[in-house]
């Protein structure tokens, strides 16, 4: 199929999401449509996907313009997504999930599970796309949930997928077998639109790159441009990929957990046995793919969770199991890792959220009354000093971008005396500008001689970052290495294969 | 547009979007809360019309009257104009001024009683309204359902009038210590489920609602048994509270105008919500509790700790209502202290509601609330249309206010409320 956007513009109120966007998607292309968070790809793919309607322009396929009232259209019309947040029903079969919405029927309208479960072994036959169509979808590892929901779209004679943002959630292992399904995709004439802000994937995987910035397509590029092209063409400036450190020299142990073990909610042990170390002057880097222990182990570090054993040391005074407020006042800076979440009231001022958790601290309050003028100041000075783009301080934080946002609870959590800083996912969803700014931030702590502990499933994240390399497998550390050590390396690791890692 | 800020693709997510008009946007919404207030009012008024006119037979008449002659309609409007136009000036008069009795002090310097009168009931009114509805609106703030602010109102007055009757001291320390033991029974009743609640995770809306109960019966236990029951009396009726523990009128017992110094009570108990709410340290606790328990919580601030102490601050702001209402009209309480109907407790959440839970709007909400049920007290008496119908007004623009959507569209406000009618409104809206 031959998709071709024209002159697409999409406006909320004054604001222009998307300004006069032209694309073309040719048959068998994979098309890779680069942006930093807010420059309007998920915009654009909604206008695609029948999901919002365009001010201007129209939508070809085929040459032929068409018009989407719903998703329902851009359905029939051969149009699939995959979304970021795979919707599947967990409990239900693969061959159930697939032909859901859609069921073929036998008489007396019984839905004719035979015929569905043969049409998923042609397809995945035909695509080199692997899956059981019997499996419970809940006992399906990530990868293989998203093979469902593109069975799903193949299912629905989709001749254009978007793909949006897939390798999120995927290890680097399943990232490439990803990749090699995109390629026989569209050796086998499907387009692919694949969104993305990773820009090793892009120049892996992609045939035509199209780079959009506020809304608008500011270039296209061919796949052997260099990252730092595609970064900067994203960006409209230069951008630091690699950030300097200083020489690692580390000191004294400052930061020790021994043995820990914690439970989730629902009482499972996702924390099991954990011990690990952070020296002065040293950013250890916790990898792993999402949902291994690391949220449990980072909430039980920040006393939000109870530990069942084992104990956590700050600075050599033992800080299990105690509240919040003595972990934070014992030396402890947390980025957290749902900033909305955890880190902001988002109502509330960029000024009252710089404050957050130092509100009675001097100047900001005395005797109980809070000195709205030092808290202003105070953010005022933050804001200048960590770059937070705000029109004014008072304004909520829910006015300011993911980036900015971030920067706010950077800018807090480092103007506080700290002995150890813990940072969880500290760039997730935020564009490359603020992933560069918020990286330069954590090193320059580092390289006055601070310890941190940084929480990240990104791969390149932990490579750039860490000094050491830990690797958390199903609540254990599988490995710890050197940053030098190799991409499959610590790959492995994080798919539990625990061999590998004794260099 | 004003909830496009939660869109996703909404511009202020966007690093670049253009600040100005964003900025513009926001200040629009800012104001819209009032103005959505303003016209709920009218809209309430609308409605008390139209129950007015569906159920006065004098208007339903000459309505039926409209094709036996030729000026049938004329005749209908005005007697419906005439109706609707009685009552709510009656209302009018009998909650602010009577013109006319101005007219009559201002011209011969006579008859200020009469003309103060009603401004005065309201102001007593609204006074215990007030300082209930701002420990409703602190804990709202919070995040928590303090629906036991009645109970908690009902215990204040107990001990209010406990201290107030039977304890024999000078003026200078026995009014104040009686309002402190007011507001420390309220805060008593506001502990135990605020205790619970921090504790065992009970649910502070069902302990609060059962805490009525538990209060109500309490009440009547404690002016049938004989220390505070009235000497000499079977019936469930307390002794009478000291002069020396009274709030005197304003104006001294001669004037006849029942507003006294519980206004001043009140003031304080304003004055230190904002104090608490906008300035304190605690406060700024409360709020982030509130707005986001998540994050207070990573932040260090101890959620039981501030569960509890919401609790006792709400309900002790209750129970001083509770003793301020004791203590500036009937001086005793009996079986029947503020149970039923005529619950503040009850009645403080929806004015909080009303005024957003903050202290300048509870003020404004509750004289509002005041003045609907004295002029619906004094319009019963001159036109006769009963007094329920200022319950019709205050439940239809608590309605209203509730649902700014519906009253966006009857006024066709340029706003889309929700994201999702963008498109239904782009005709006349983008």
């Amino acid at each position: 199929m031959r998709l071709e956007l024209r002159g697409i513009t999409k406006r909320f109120g004054s604001f222009t999401a998307n300004d006069r966007i032209d694309l073309t998607v040719e048959p068998g292309q994979i098309h890779s449509l680069l942006g930093e968070n807010g420059a309007g790809k998920t915009t654009l793919m909604n206008v695609l996907f029948g999901l919002l309607h365009p001010d201007e322009g129209e939508i070809l396929i085929d040459g032929e313009p068409v018009r989407f009232a719903n998703s329902g259209d851009a359905v029939r019309r051969g149009i699939g997504m995959v979304h970021q947040h795979f919707m599947l029903v967990p409990v239900f079969s693969v061959t159930e999930n697939v032909v859901l919405g859609f069921e073929p029927t036998k008489s007396l309208d019984r839905v004719d599970y035979k015929r569905a479960t043969a049409d998923i072994v042609r397809l995945s036959q035909q695509f080199n796309l692997q899956v059981d169509p019997d499996a419970t979808v809940e006992n399906l590892p990530v990868g293989l949930q998203q093979r469902v929901e593109i069975l799903k779209a193949l299912s629905r004679d989709a001749e254009l997928l978007i793909l949006d943002e897939p390798t999120a959630v995927l290890t680097p292992q399943e990232t490439d077998a990803l990749m090699a399904i995109m390629r026989s995709l569209a050796a086998a004439g499907k387009s692919i639109l694949f969104i993305t802000h990773k820009l090793k994937e892009v120049r892996a995987v992609a045939d035509v790159i199209t780079v959009i910035r506020d809304g608008r397509v500011v270039g296209s590029a061919e796949p052997t441009a260099t990252e730092s092209e595609l970064a900067s063409l994203m960006v409209g400036r230069d951008v630091e990929l690699t950030v300097e450190k200083s020489a690692f020299s580390p000191g004294e142990s400052v930061f020790e957990i021994r043995d820990l073990v914690v439970r989730d909610d629902r009482g499972l042990v996702k924390v099991n046995g954990v011990s690990l170390d952070v020296r002065a002057g040293e950013i250890m880097a916790l990898a792993g793919v999402q949902g291994n222990g690391q949220t449990e182990l980072v909430e039980a570090i920040a006393g939000m969770r109870h530990v069942e054993s084992g104990t956590i040391l700050l600075n050599g005074r033992d800080v299990t199991n105690r509240t919040p407020r003595e972990v934070l006042d014992a030396g402890l800076g947390h980025i957290p890792e749902d900033r909305q979440r955890d880190g902001l009231v988002m109502s509330m001022s960029v000024a009252d959220n710089l404050v957050l958790n130092t509100p009675r601290r001097a100047p900001f309050a005395r005797r109980g009354t809070r000195n709205l003028a030092a808290v202003h100041d105070n953010a005022v000075r933050l804001a200048h000093d960590f770059d937070i783009r705000t029109t004014s301080v008072e304004e909520p934080v829910s006015s300011l971008s993911g980036g900015n946002q971030q920067k706010v609870i950077v800018a807090r959590e480092l103007s506080r005396p700290l002995e150890f800083l813990m940072a969880s996912q500290p760039t997730r969803g935020l564009d490359v500008g603020s992933i560069e700014y918020v990286h330069r931030q954590v090193v320059n702590h580092r390289n006055q001689g601070n310890a941190a502990l940084i929480v990240s499933s990104e791969l390149d994240e932990v490579l750039a970052l860490g000094d050491r390399i830990a690797v958390m497998f199903d609540g254990r550390i599988s490995g710890i290495v050197e940053p030098t050590a190799s991409r499959e390396a610590i790959g492995l690791l994080m798919a539990g294969t625990t061999g590998a890692a004794d260099e | 547009m004003s909830d496009l800020s939660t869109d996703p693709q909404a511009p202020a997510s966007a690093p670049s979007a253009p600040a100005a008009p964003a900025r513009r946007r926001w200040r629009l919404n800012s104001r819209s809360p009032i103005m959505i207030t303003f016209y709920a009012l009218i809209l309430g008024l609308v409605v008390g019309a139209l129950v007015i006119i569906t159920t006065t037979p004098a208007v339903l008449d000459s309505w039926r009257g409209i094709f036996h002659s030729g000026t049938g309609i004329f005749r209908a409007l005005k007697v419906t104009w005439d109706n609707v136009g009685a009552a709510y000036r009656s209302m009018f008069n009998g909650a602010v001024v009577n013109p006319a009795n101005l007219w009559h002090s201002i011209t011969t310097g006579q008859g200020w009683e009469a003309t103060l009168t009603p401004l005065s009931e309201t102001l007593t009114y609204a006074t215990p309204l007030i300082i209930t509805s701002l420990g409703v609106g602190i804990a709202f703030q919070t995040g928590l359902f303090n629906i036991g602010a009645n109970g908690q109102a009902v215990l204040g007055g107990v001990t209010g009038a406990v201290v107030g009757s039977m304890v024999h001291v000078p003026m200078i320390v026995h009014l104040p210590l009686t309002l402190a033991c007011g507001f420390a029974g309220g805060a008593l009743a506001g502990l135990v489920p605020g205790f619970l609640k921090a504790y065992t995770g009970a649910h502070e809306v069902i302990v609060t609602i059962m805490f009525n109960y538990v209060i109500y019966a309490f009440l009547l236990f404690s002016v049938l048994s004989t220390p505070f029951q009235q000497p000499g009396q079977q019936n469930d009726i307390s002794r009478t509270m000291d002069s020396s523990a009274q709030l005197h009128p304003l104006f001294g017992a001669a004037s006849g105008l029942r507003v006294n110094y519980g206004i001043v009570v009140a003031a304080l108990a304003v004055a230190f919500a904002w104090w608490f709410l906008e300035r304190s340290s605690m406060g700024f606790d409360f709020r982030v509790t509130g707005a986001n328990p998540a994050a207070a919580k990573a932040s260090g601030i101890n959620a039981k700790v501030v569960i509890i102490l919401v609790f006792v601050i709400s309900g002790g702001l209750s129970g001083l209502a509770g003793v301020v209402q004791v203590a500036s009209t009937t001086h005793y309480i009996d079986g029947g202290f503020l149970i039923g109907s005529a619950g503040i407790g009850f009645t403080a959440i929806t004015v909080a509601l009303l005024g957003r839970n903050k202290p300048g709007g509870i003020v404004w909400a509750s004289l509002l609330f005041a003045a609907l049920g004295v002029g619906g007290r004094a319009m019963q008496g001159t036109t006769g249309i009963p007094l329920d119908l200022a319950s019709v007004i205050q439940s239809a623009i608590v309605l209203f206010v509730a649902t700014p959507v519906l009253v966006k569209e009857i006024f066709r406000l340029r706003a889309a409320p929700v994201v999702k009618l963008e498109l239904a409104t782009k005709g006349w809206g983008a």
